[in-house]
């Protein structure tokens, strides 16, 4: 965990990473509260508020007494909200730093295209 | 869940010096608290006097809703683990762990045993010949067995190294998932403890500076670094806790996350945004004067 950041804000981030990577698929059983918080060594009560912040978005659900389980669609719901980020967190730093070194647009989407082949 | 502490209006001196001065604070009950704050900023006397080891000069103290001094319905609820800490002269650690058995009703042996494993504690060895980290083990493992209701641990682990220490910490969250009950942990060691605390009380000079949730203040301050004209057109009005200079560069820390529109700015800007970890923001709010963080809220 990365200090100066809500913890549970991270765990959230990282349980959609799983689902976002595959390593977590729909319909399995996400990790429970007490689970995530000996792995990552911290409060149990931060634990569940990060497993909470993905059941009010649909992410997970609860099924009674068996614990916490990835939605049907969550996936495709992750993968549409992170896609509206983007360029905001990945193409915005990128930009900055090459008007900072001087490259003009099309050097950069020329090595854009090279890399992505 | 409700609440296990009520401290209102509390003060504490001792002759002209005040070590407490009207505080007013609650700890929630089957939440594990972080008591912060400098040397001499009151954290052992406020635990002493909810502990019923102390008497207040005013103000009051609720535990379980009653008074604690003298009182054998809320007294047996309540460890409290201290760093100097005193035992009888020839005893050794078999002798205290017997004597809290009989004190505290809910003591496991089981898990006294396991942590006395843990930590290699000798036990034919007095007390008083023991070294230093094995004295906070026998504290620590008496506030883990205890399983009081409200535990206080004032340091404990100050003797212990590193990897004793992480040892503690994973026991205390290990049992606490399993035995939920009301801790409280004061602590320099503040990026250690971090992970661990949900809510955090910061005394300073016997006042309450700080009283909120560990992942609210989290986010309640940033690092900018970039050109000072730069992060002054991001940071506006915003308080700032330090200031650092090199050559041209800025690295100012100011209270007051920064909105989407406001982390937008200071991108377009080329600032670097960084994190402020809970260590940081407590040095900075511990070494600024006056003003209290329910002001700088409003502003």
């Amino acid at each position: 965990m990365e200090e100066g950041r809500a913890l549970f804000v991270q765990i959230a981030e990282q349980i959609e990473d799983s689902i976002l990577d595959g390593s977590l698929g729909e319909g399995e059983r996400a990790p429970s509260t007490n689970e995530l918080a000996s792995f990552h060594r911290i409060n149990p009560a931060t634990a569940a508020k990060g497993i909470n912040l993905l059941v009010d978005r649909g992410i997970l659900v609860k099924r009674r007494g068996l614990g916490m389980f990835v939605a049907e669609g969550a996936h495709e719901q992750l993968r549409t909200s992170r896609r509206e980020t983007f360029a905001e967190q990945y193409l915005d730093p990128m930009l900055a730093e090459a008007r900072a070194l001087g490259l003009d647009m099309d050097a950069v989407i020329d090595m854009v295209r090279r890399r992505a082949t | 869940m409700g609440t296990a502490i009520e401290v209102k209006n509390l003060s504490r001196r001792h002759r002209s010096v005040a070590a407490l001065d009207d505080v007013t604070v609650s700890f929630e009950a089957n939440t594990i608290h972080g008591l912060l704050g400098r040397n001499g900023a009151g954290k052992t006397s406020l635990m002493s006097i909810i502990a019923g080891q102390d008497w207040p000069s005013e103000g009051e103290v609720r535990v379980f809703g009653q008074r604690p001094h003298e009182n054998e319905a809320v007294l047996p609820r309540m460890c409290f683990v201290r760093e100097d800490q005193k035992y009888m002269d020839d005893a050794k650690p078999g002798h205290v762990f017997t004597a809290a058995s009989l004190a505290y009703p809910n003591w496991d042996a089981d898990l006294a045993q396991r942590l006395i494993e843990d930590f290699h504690l000798p036990m034919k060895t007095k007390i008083n010949k023991l070294s230093r980290g094995q004295r906070s083990a026998v504290a620590v493992i008496i506030g883990l067995a205890c399983r009081a209701n409200i535990t206080f641990f004032d340091e404990p682990y100050i003797g212990l190294d590193a990897a004793a220490r992480q040892l503690f910490y994973d026991r205390l969250l290990e049992d606490y998932a399993e035995n939920p009950r009301t801790i409280v942990v004061s602590s320099h060691l503040i990026d250690e403890i971090a992970p661990l605390i949900e809510h955090i009380v910061l005394l300073d000079r016997g006042r309450v500076l700080v009283d909120e949730s560990a992942d609210e203040l989290r986010e309640r301050a940033v690092t900018l670094i970039g050109r000072w004209d730069h992060v002054q057109d991001v940071i506006g009005g915003r308080e700032i806790l330090r200031r650092e200079e090199l050559g041209r560069l800025v690295r100012v820390t100011v209270l007051g996350g920064l909105g989407a529109d406001e982390q937008a700015r200071a991108r377009e800007l080329d600032l670097d945004i960084a994190p402020v970890s809970l260590q940081q923001l407590v040095v900075h709010l511990s070494a600024r004067q006056g003003a209290t963080l329910e002001t700088a809220k409003e502003a």
